[in-house]
């Protein structure tokens, strides 16, 4: 699977610089939301980047999972850490029942997954469920706090969605996605099973929002429906996916470590001023740099993973 | 969604109000939609900035009428004249370059996305991130009676004012040259070419135009609905999008069936189901996507 050294390499560096960056740094939530957005990324990655689908209501599987999370320790009273795989797996359902979104071609798929996600939130913060979801009012976790503990789980979680990532990107099954992507009906007439291949994508993809989704309901603890159904949280993950360089483990990395930072330097002060840049960057990137900053490095001639 | 009047609770004549209501609305829901129809019928683009253009014409409209003290009424053939230039300018500065590269549907509305973007940015730098309304009686002080049912006066304005601007767009599509080329090249872009019509400037044009009606239905939503932040564009592309898809793609006339359908469902959802009403574009748009992709007209325009 891992062919060469830089591939472990990313795969145990990564979660092991998080996790010891809270000793140089002592901004932790920052550094959590951090991997948030860059587990985010690289789960976009997975579906965008090797099948060319684009979840604009990616942030549906992530509050799910915060959901699947929180409503497992308020009524079956497990522990956070099985509550985080739950939530994982409530995420993977939803994806599995919107699975049939993936016969829409590209365009109706984006805007079809952002009215599913806004679907789902509708449900939750609806006031008629609110003996189940609490509603509009929102959940609280104060029983199984813990922003260490969580904190550490979130690295390895980032670790392991890089390594799904590099295996894609290593693998026979993440070149025949990308076949499947640049051309179906080529692909299905060279034997492979595309349909099978695009759910296996977007199940990994869901996995993940939803695991992080969990994690981060477990750090934050008390949150409301509107928190962890954001659409702006699937815009950020997008845009530092699309930034950095979709369809290679470097670009997310390198777009969120670049955009979140951007983000924390003037972002939470003057929203309207990041929003204003990300929102130029966009339209210039797509006319003039489809392929992220990544395709800088590969012109220069490196060979990036 | 905040509809001003909508009344609570059961009682048997509420279905009547709720289908006047629906009907009213149901005509600026079709409005809402036929821009962004119009512009995906002949550029298969769906413009996510849609509902922002909607947003800047309400503004447009708020502040013509503090600033200027003009009736909203007399703002839009002002404003929409600025919404059509803008939108030629818009299509030759972008269109060209984005039909040149490969996976085109794709990367505009990823371009769409990020136009989006930035105009709400430069709308909250600009107007900041209040919502703003238009004091109610503009348009007169009485509540209008109708068939024993009681309006606020702004809903049957705004209906008319949607209704006459339909009814423009079904004149000029079919009762025009330019309309007639339109028309050809939301059938086949590269067959109208082939016959002769500019498709470049036919585009432009109904670009223009699709800009110029989300100027008068954001104008109308201040009635409508109550009111519009800068953040308002994201949830009504959605909505208009499920109207022009429950419709049918590139189907003008399946986009006023729509709107109204729509309208009317919204309203005898708020009636009976207040709290789930916020749901339906979404819900609307997953099954019509789903389960019958050409629109209710049920005529396959376009392959899914």
């Amino acid at each position: 699977m891992f062919r060469k050294p830089l591939d472990l390499g990313l795969v145990v560096l990564i979660p092991v610089l998080f996790a010891l960056a809270p000793l140089a740094y002592n901004n932790q939530l920052l550094l959590f939301n951090a991997m948030v957005f860059l587990a985010l990324a690289q789960g976009i990655n997975i579906i965008y980047g090797f099948t060319g689908y684009l979840p604009f209501g990616y942030v549906g599987f992530f509050g799910a999972g915060a959901y699947g999370a929180s409503l497992t320790v308020m009524f079956l009273h497990l522990p956070a850490p099985v509550a985080v795989l739950l939530g994982g797996l409530t995420a993977l359902a939803l994806g599995l029942v919107l699975s049939p979104l993936l016969r829409l071609s590209g365009v109706y798929f984006a805007i079809a997954s952002l009215a599913a996600s806004e679907a789902v939130y509708y449900v939750i913060a609806n006031p008629g469920l609110v003996n189940i979801t609490k509603g509009p009012y929102g959940v609280s976790l104060d029983r199984v706090y813990s922003p260490e503990f969580s904190y550490l789980v979130m690295a390895v979680i980032v670790g392991l969605v890089t390594a799904v990532v590099v295996y894609l990107k290593r693998s026979h099954l993440g070149l025949s996605l990308k076949a499947v992507r640049d051309d179906p009906l080529s692909s299905e007439t060279a034997g492979i099973d595309v349909k099978r291949q695009r759910m296996l994508a977007w199940s990994w993809s869901a996995l993940f929002a939803g695991l992080t989704g969990a994690v981060f309901a477990w750090q934050i603890s008390v949150f409301y429906p509107g928190t962890v159904f954001d659409p702006s949280i699937s815009i950020f993950a997008i845009v530092f996916t699309l930034f950095g360089g979709a369809g290679t483990v470097l670009g997310p990395i390198l777009g969120t470590v670049v955009l979140y930072g951007v983000y924390n330097l003037i972002g939470i002060t003057e929203p309207q001023y990041f929003q204003l840049i990300y929102g130029v960057l966009i339209m210039v990137l797509v006319l003039f740099l489809p392929e992220g900053i990544v395709s800088l490095l590969k012109r220069g001639g490196a060979n990036v993973l | 969604m905040n509809l001003p009047g909508a009344q609570k609770g059961w009682s048997p004549d509420m279905l009547e109000f709720s289908l006047i209501a629906g009907i009213l609305f149901g005509l600026f829901f079709a409005l809402v939609g036929m821009g962004l129809n119009l512009v995906f019928g002949v550029m298969r683009i769906v413009n996510l900035a849609h509902g922002d253009f909607m947003m800047l014409g309400a503004f447009g409209a708020f502040w013509a009428y503090n600033l200027l003290g003009w009736n909203p009424l007399v703002t839009i053939p002002v404003q929409g004249l600025a919404f059509v230039l803008a939108g030629m300018a818009l299509y030759y500065l972008l269109v060209p370059r984005l039909v040149a590269l490969k996976d085109f549907e794709m990367i505009s509305l990823v371009l769409f996305f990020g136009l989006s973007q930035t105009i709400e940015a430069l709308a909250v730098l600009a107007f900041g991130n209040n919502p703003r309304s238009i004091f109610q009686p503009v348009f007169g002080q009485a509540p209008v009676h109708f068939l024993g049912r009681t309006f606020p006066v702004a809903w049957p304005v705004s209906a008319a004012v949607s209704l006459f601007f339909l009814i423009l767009v079904y004149f000029y599509l079919y009762r025009t040259r330019a309309g007639y080329a339109t028309r050809a090249v939301m059938a086949s872009r590269d067959e109208a070419s082939a016959s002769g019509v500019n498709v470049d400037r036919i585009s432009a044009l109904t670009f223009g135009l699709g800009l110029l009606l989300a100027s008068v239905a954001g104008m109308l939503s201040l009635f409508m609905l109550g009111s519009v932040s800068p953040d308002f564009g994201g949830n009504i592309t959605i909505t208009a999008f499920a109207v022009i898809v429950f419709g049918g793609l590139g189907d003008p006339v399946g986009t006023v069936l729509g709107g109204l359908l729509y309208g009317i469902g919204l309203m005898v959802m708020e009636s009976y189901l207040s709290s789930w009403a916020n749901i339906l574009p979404y819900v609307l748009l997953l099954a019509t996507l789903l389960v019958k992709p050409g629109g209710i007209m049920g005529k396959e325009v376009r392959h899914v």
